[in-house]
Formats: C-alpha cells, sequence, structure tokens
C-alpha cells in the first residue's frame, strides 16, 4: 500500500463529511450494504475516497467495497441528483403500462434524458428492474419511496414538485398509498395467526414433532423450485456447524411478483412466527430477513413489528419461557439486485459481498450463512409453516393435490380486471384464474414470471401445481391486443440486466440475446438471426452456472416455439442483415447537433 | 446399478468418461480425477492448486444427461460422462467465440500470441473467427507499476489471479467488481491502481494469467513467435500449465 498520502492529501477536505456519516451508519447496523446505502443518501453517491474510508472503518479489502458497490444498482459512484427518481421498467408496472412512455414525458418537462443527473444536480431519472406495484399499474421510486398508479397528469405534477423542490414529505401522501388488493383469500390469507400462538402449539409439540409435522404436511418452497421444506429443514437440523440459521428470502424480484410485498405488509408475524418455528425445529439462534432494496419503505413496518414481538417474549432469550429457545431475527435491505433472490447469491450478499452464485454442492443446508448450516425459504413459506404447526398437518393436505399440498398465493397483473392477490388451492387451471381476475380475451400469459413459462391459449386448461406449471407466484396476463414480440424483448433486457456476469454464457449469452432481439423487433432480422437465437437460448439455457443462467433463455424458447410468427412477421427476407446500423449510429450525432430532420437520418 | 457395484468392488471408486474407466480418490473432482488419468477435459479459469471456480464454463460436460462443471463437480462413483464429443466441443467453441467478442483481443499484436490459452483453445476447437459482432468494450489499461502491466481488454474474468494472490501469494491484490457484462478485474488499492498494490514480480499472480491481461514489462518477445509454447505444443497436453508457469517465472532459465 504505497502512496496513501498522495491519495489522502488530494482528497482531505471531504473526508470531514464521510467519516461521521460512516460511523453513525456502522454503530446502527455495521452491514456494509447498510453504511453504503447511509453514504448514498447522503452524499448522493459513493465516491472512491467513501470507498476507502468504508474499507478502513469496517476492516475490509478496498476492492470488496469497491467490488459491491459497483455490484448493486442503488449504489452510484457519479452522484445522482437530490430526487433520484427511479422508474419501474417491468411490463406490468413500468413506464410504458399505461400505453404513454411516462419516463420520455418526465424527462422533457424536467429537461433531462434517461440514465441521467440534471446539470443542476436537482434531479436524475432512469430505470430499473420491477419494483413489485404490478397490480397499480406504472410506477416509480422516488428516492426509495415508491409512487404508483401514474398518469400523465401526476407526471406533470411530480415534475412541478422536483422543480419546487418540495420536500418528499409534502407531496400528496395518497400517491404513496400501496394498496393489499388481496382479491381471493384461501388457506392462509383468509385468517391471520394471532401472534404466539404458532409458537404455543410448537413448544407444546416439541422440536422433533415440529419438524415431523412440516414432513407430513408436504410443504414445498414456495419459491418456485418446490423443494420439500420438511427435508430442508431436516438436513440442516443434522448438519453440523457452530451455529445454525434461518433466512427469509424477501428478494422478491421475479417481474410480475408482488405477494411478498402483501405478506411482509399485512402478515408480517405470521412470518416471524414461522422462522422462529424453523429456528426451534433445526437448532437456530440467529434469523435473518433479506428484503429487497425496493421495499426498503416496508422497513420501519417490519422493525416494529420485531420490536413488539421482542416485548412480547415471542424473540429473544428463552422465548414463551422456554430455556434455552433463543432466536432473534435481523432486516439486511438488499440494494437492487435480482439475482440475490437466488439462496445462495443471497447468502453472499447477506455477508456483505456482490451476489454470486456459489458452486453446489455443497449446499446452504450444510454450508450457508458464513459456511454454517442454513435455511433459506421464501416468504409465503414460512408462513405456511407457522399455520401447519398450529393447525397440523391434515389440515394442511386436505387443500391442494397429492404432490403439491395447500395452497399458492398469486400476483396477478397485466391485462385484466381485477389485478391484485389471489390464494388458490394447487391444482387450479390458468383459465379459472383468468376468469376469476376478469382477463377476458388473453392471448398469451406469462406463469412464474420471466424465467417461468409463457403459454398460449390452447394451455389454459393446464394446472397450477409443481407437476404440471410451478410457480414462484408471478401471473402476468397479456392481452389480444399485446405486442409479445415486445414483451419478449422486455424480458431480455431484464435478464441481460441482472446477469450476475460470473459465468460465461450467461454474462455473454444473456447479452447476444437481448441484441439478436433488439435486431429483430427492429425489423433488421433476418432467418439467420432466428436461427441463431435458437443456437444460443440452448447453450445459455443448459451450460449456465445458475437459475438465472438457466432460465434467461426461456421467455425466447417459449415465444419461438409457440408463438413463432411474432418472430417471422418481423423479419426481413434477405439472406444477411448486417447487426449494424448505420442510422442508429449517427443517434450520437444528432444529439450533439440537436438535429433530427430527414436530412440527419440514413435510410 | 447398486447392486452392479457391491458385486464388482472395482467401479466403487471409478467414474467414466467417453467410456473409459478412470479411478478418483474420495474429495476429488471429475476434472481433478481427468487430469490425473492423463484425461483432457478443456478448461481456462481450473489451476490445480487453486479453489474451483467454475466460471468460464469450457469444462462442461454431460453426466447423464445433466450439464456440469468438471473442475467443481464432485466425482460420485460410477458416473457416466461425455466429454470429449462433437456437440460439447461445439458448445465449447461458442463459448470461446463469447470470450473473444466481449473482450478486445488483437492476436496479432498481442505479446502472449503463441503462448495464451485462450488462444490455443480456439485452436484446439476449431474455431476460424469470433462469429458474433464485436462488443467494443472500453476497458481500462493499467500500466502504472514499473514491472508489471494490466491489460484489461484481454482479461477474461478467470479469477487465476484473483485466486493465485489470495491463495498462494498471501496477498489480496485483484477482484471482480461489476455486474454482468459490466463485470471488470480491479486492483486492492487506495486508488486502484497496480503501483498502489503490493503485486511483485515473483507472485505467481503476475504470471497466472492465460491471456495477455497480466504481462511482466521488459521481457516482451523474448521468445520469437513460431518457439512459443503453442507452437511446441497441444493446450490439450495434460500438465502443460506447470511447464508454462515454471518456465515463464524464471525465465533465465
Amino acid at each position: 500500500m504505497k502512496n496513501v498520502s498522495d491519495a489522502d492529501s488530494n482528497t482531505a477536505g471531504t473526508t470531514g463529511l464521510i467519516r461521521p456519516i460512516i460511523a453513525k451508519a456502522y454503530k446502527e447496523s455495521p452491514h456494509l450494504l447498510h453504511v453504503l446505502y447511509a453514504l448514498q443518501q447522503q452524499c448522493l453517491h459513493i465516491s472512491d475516497e467513501a470507498v476507502r474510508e468504508v474499507a478502513a472503518h469496517l476492516d475490509l479489502p478496498t476492492s470488496q467495497v469497491d467490488a459491491v458497490v459497483e455490484f448493486y444498482s442503488f449504489f452510484h459512484k457519479i452522484p445522482r441528483g437530490r430526487y433520484d427518481i427511479l422508474f419501474s421498467n417491468c411490463t406490468s408496472c413500468g413506464y410504458l403500462a399505461g400505453g404513454v412512455d411516462l419516463m420520455a414525458l418526465l424527462g422533457q418537462q424536467l429537461g433531462i434524458v434517461a440514465g441521467n443527473t440534471r446539470g443542476d444536480g436537482l434531479v436524475s431519472m432512469g430505470q430499473t428492474s420491477c419494483i413489485g406495484m404490478c397490480d397499480h399499474g406504472a410506477a416509480l421510486l422516488v428516492n426509495g419511496m415508491p409512487i404508483v398508479s401514474l398518469d400523465a397528469a401526476m407526471i406533470a405534477r411530480i415534475a412541478a414538485l422536483v422543480e419546487a423542490e418540495t420536500l418528499l414529505e409534502d407531496w400528496p401522501a395518497g400517491w404513496f398509498q400501496v394498496d393489499d388488493n388481496i382479491r381471493v383469500s384461501g388457506l392462509l390469507l383468509k385468517d391471520d395467526l394471532t401472534a404466539g400462538t404458532g409458537l404455543r402449539a410448537m413448544l407444546a409439540l416439541g422440536a422433533a414433532d415440529t419438524l415431523s409435522a412440516i414432513i407430513q404436511s408436504g410443504l414445498r418452497g414456495r419459491g418456485g423450485a418446490g423443494f420439500s421444506t420438511g427435508m430442508k429443514w431436516q438436513f440442516c437440523r443434522e448438519a453440523q456447524g457452530a451455529a445454525h440459521y434461518v433466512v427469509c428470502n424477501a428478494d422478491e424480484g421475479e417481474p410480475g411478483t408482488f405477494k411478498d410485498r402483501v405478506l411482509l405488509h399485512s402478515y408480517a408475524d405470521s412470518l416471524f412466527e414461522g422462522m422462529a418455528v424453523c429456528a426451534f425445529a433445526v437448532g437456530a439462534n440467529q434469523g435473518y430477513l433479506y428484503l429487497r432494496g425496493e421495499y426498503r419503505y416496508l422497513l420501519p413496518h417490519l422493525q416494529s413489528v420485531l420490536v413488539r414481538r421482542r416485548e412480547l417474549g415471542l424473540l429473544g432469550v428463552d422465548i414463551l419461557g422456554q430455556p434455552g429457545f433463543s432466536f432473534d431475527i435481523g432486516i439486511v435491505v438488499g440494494a437492487g439486485a435480482y439475482i440475490c433472490g437466488e439462496e445462495s447469491a443471497l447468502i453472499e450478499s447477506l455477508e456483505g459481498k456482490r451476489g454470486i452464485p456459489r458452486v453446489r454442492p455443497p449446499f446452504p443446508v450444510t454450508h450457508g450463512y458464513l459456511g454454517q448450516p442454513t435455511v433459506v425459504n421464501n416468504v409465503e413459506t414460512f408462513i405456511a409453516a407457522a399455520h401447519i404447526v398450529l393447525r397440523g398437518s391434515a389440515w394442511f393436505r386436505a387443500v391442494g393435490t397429492e404432490k403439491s399440498a395447500g395452497s399458492k398465493i398469486l400476483s396477478i397483473s397485466g391485462d385484466c380486471a381485477a389485478p391484485g392477490i389471489y390464494e388458490y388451492p394447487f391444482g387450479v387451471t390458468i383459465r379459472q384464474v383468468l376468469n376469476d381476475c376478469g382477463a377476458k380475451d388473453a392471448q398469451a400469459v406469462q406463469v412464474g414470471g420471466p424465467s417461468g413459462m409463457l403459454i398460449g391459449s390452447a394451455e389454459f386448461d393446464r394446472r397450477l401445481d409443481f407437476g404440471d406449471l410451478p410457480t414462484g407466484g408471478s401471473l402476468m396476463v397479456f392481452s389480444q391486443a399485446r405486442d409479445l414480440l415486445a414483451v419478449i424483448v422486455n424480458f431480455a433486457h431484464f435478464f441481460a440486466h441482472e446477469s450476475c456476469g460470473f459465468c460465461t454464457p450467461c454474462r455473454v449469452g444473456t447479452v447476444l440475446l437481448k441484441n439478436g432481439l433488439d435486431k429483430i423487433a427492429g425489423g433488421h432480422g433476418t432467418q439467420y438471426d432466428l436461427d441463431e437465437m435458437q443456437r444460443l437460448v440452448t447453450l445459455v439455457k443448459f451450460r449456465s452456472h445458475c437459475g438465472l443462467g438457466q432460465t434467461a433463455a426461456n421467455p425466447i424458447l417459449d415465444g419461438l416455439q409457440r408463438f413463432p410468427q411474432v418472430f417471422e412477421q418481423r423479419l426481413v427476407q434477405r439472406d444477411f442483415e448486417p447487426h449494424f446500423d448505420l442510422d442508429a449510429a449517427l443517434e450520437d450525432a444528432r444529439q450533439i447537433s440537436h438535429r433530427d430532420d430527414a436530412a440527419a437520418h440514413i435510410e | 446399478m447398486s447392486a452392479d457395484t457391491k458385486q464388482n468392488p472395482i467401479t466403487q471408486n471409478t467414474i467414466t468418461i467417453d467410456g473409459q474407466e478412470i479411478p478418483f480418490l474420495a474429495g476429488q473432482t471429475i476434472m481433478d480425477a481427468a487430469l490425473a488419468a492423463g484425461v483432457y477435459i478443456p478448461h481456462l479459469c481450473h489451476r490445480q492448486g487453486l479453489t474451483p471456480h467454475g466460471s468460464c464454463k469450457l469444462c462442461v460436460v454431460d453426466i447423464a444427461s445433466r450439464s456440469a462443471s468438471a473442475c467443481t463437480m464432485p466425482a460420485v462413483a460410477g458416473q457416466q460422462i461425455s466429454n470429449n464429443t462433437p456437440a460439447l466441443n461445439e458448445a465449447r467453441k461458442t463459448i470461446t467465440q463469447m470470450l473473444f467478442i466481449e473482450g478486445n483481443h488483437i492476436c496479432p499484436s498481442c505479446e502472449k500470441c503463441g503462448d495464451c490459452t485462450l488462444q490455443a483453445m480456439a485452436y484446439h476447437l476449431g474455431m476460424l473467427g469470433g462469429h458474433f459482432p464485436q462488443f467494443f468494450q472500453r476497458r481500462e489499461v493499467d500500466a502504472s507499476h514499473p514491472t508489471i502491466m494490466l491489460d484489461r481488454d484481454r482479461c477474461i474474468l478467470c479469477e487465476l489471479c484473483v485466486r493465485a494472490s489470495r491463495e498462494v501469494d498471501g496477498k489480496d491484490v485483484f477482484a471482480i467488481a461489476g455486474r454482468g457484462i459490466n463485470a471488470h478485474l480491479v486492483v486492492n488499492s487506495v486508488r486502484g491502481k497496480l503501483v498502489d498494490s503490493d503485486l511483485e514480480t515473483s507472485d505467481m499472480a503476475a504470471h497466472i494469467c492465460p491471456v495477455g491481461a497480466i504481462l511482466i514489462k521488459e521481457h516482451g518477445y523474448e521468445v520469437p513467435i513460431g518457439q512459443r509454447t503453442f507452437d511446441l505444443h497441444q493446450v490439450s497436453e495434460v500438465g502443460l500449465e506447470k511447464t508454462i508457469l515454471t518456465k515463464v517465472r524464471q525465465p533465465d532459465e
């Protein structure tokens, strides 16, 4: 480490500002992501100097802090505006969801191009992956707070409020109102557990019988993969380790999914109860809730529920007077990375690193958080577990199908009359779901989000369960009026943006797929490009390191198989068309010269 | 299957690669067992003695019909593994092309030409060109260090230098930052410059780069083109890596 004094003397001016922010944040929570969040909030960026200061304060390598800052979407090395506006780009809650380009509209009114910070530093504007507001139409985050149900009139008012530098707390409170929109309640949503009832039932059963009840219930992971929850807990319980951990995956990043938002908002007690049940069954003393950064606005509420549960003796030392049963839960908030929904990437992020999926085996149940046995489950899974210990495995098994016991909470969005939360017994048909949500002229449904499956109307009698159509809960409806190719292009952009970059097939492949699709959608694709897509999707799907890469090509694969016409009708009838687009290449020059007349284009 | 293994104890500690039975020891990966038996599985991010990484994906094999990285997958008795098949080599060629087009690889003007494992891999797999449109990414060159050069244009993100520094040199000079296609090699020092790091010419991390991203200065073109490693050897010669590393680390011998 030579030349330290050099670097210090260059920037000594701001060190005095940065150090207290770091010290204060660190005292509140020593987690790297939380310290970086505080810096981003207060300094509007994380400078090289701040990176060095954080590394020194947390005793981490500078490179690790640097790597983390550059990995997560909500950290920036270049200053953002005092109003940092991020539009969702999801097909359901994105800036195009209402048919008007709301981001372009705001950009015009504020005199700013998407992706930039305005010269005066007042405002920056950009797009971000789905923020989980899909039942509310177009949505954005302003300084991390969601504003939903956007329309052109609101955009004009937002522009005015920003220009007037009105404090966020003085913006119309109704804009920030996020409703639960529960349309159909089933097994879990019908009634919330009274805090502590599940834990009392569990203590009466004892750890071994609690575990048996979960195994016998047939509960399978609600994140979509569907591994037996009871078996997972048992593997973790049996694994040797200095400590065991319980982690709740609340990094609900799959576009079109928002059920965890509702569960965290209105069923947090049941969730924490379920985590405590798991802790009791596997012998853990510490749990973590990994909350996606987009849901940071729920943090005060979640913290208050934890405080209340500690006061009630439902968390902490000797829970409900049971000697030796001590368990507490900490919340770690992410910072914009879909990959952290993958359980081993989530654990890496919990450890203050980039969210890179680990090599498996070993699995988290034996080598998880800090290398110790760890259960990672979905929010919905823990809630189901809390209900099962109280009501019994037979109660749970009575609903659903033989292989898929219980219910599934769906997040339904897109082209339907009543988007929202629907809870059904497993085995329900897509047709039934579409009828209930008022989707009259659906041409296709994306089951399980972009990483799931795109099906057409011929398959609407298929059933939602682990044997037929497994799903983490996202269900996006596309009417006859939708341009399906635009949807598939949107998903391809999403995966290219969210690929962690670890393995070659996904890192490069998702970009090649995105570029290829853009070419076809732009009317420059040939049969050759379509054949290339086919070849690439196979490679990306079968040769990628983790679930992200292995599913990233699904929308294209399903599209080519079920809706080949949406690709073919855009093709040009030539043998070859270059990727290089002469007219598009002139765009920079047009921007610089403020020209957009016919003579500034080549066609 | 289990009845078979009981009858024939020899198969208990063997895997089968392309029909060839190969013994393995507990704890070995498929790659370990294959290399020990002299069977080549293409790889770029793997080096014996360093923690397996599984990122380049050149070592993809099929076990039954499931894809796996040979360098990270533990060998399990009775595994039926496909390795040297036209389909797998085609996938590997495409992956190699991906590595070429995401970076800026100008072989004729690169000092590593002829000693470059990526280039040798391309020849091995019959790659005639990058196939895909070039990404032309802007990547930073770091010439700050007096004796070591870092040209990120050629970096393939294999993290061999990251691991060598951490696990062999006992330092922590390199890391990967950024996400997706923006992932890039960073240097662990106050200004992120190589000169501020504690990297030394004698470190393994200074020599392990399979491409020309990390080069020792003032030793360019000491070995003429035509007499370089892969002018004389095939990349598929098992054990060659040790020869390369020894040779480069002691250029005077």
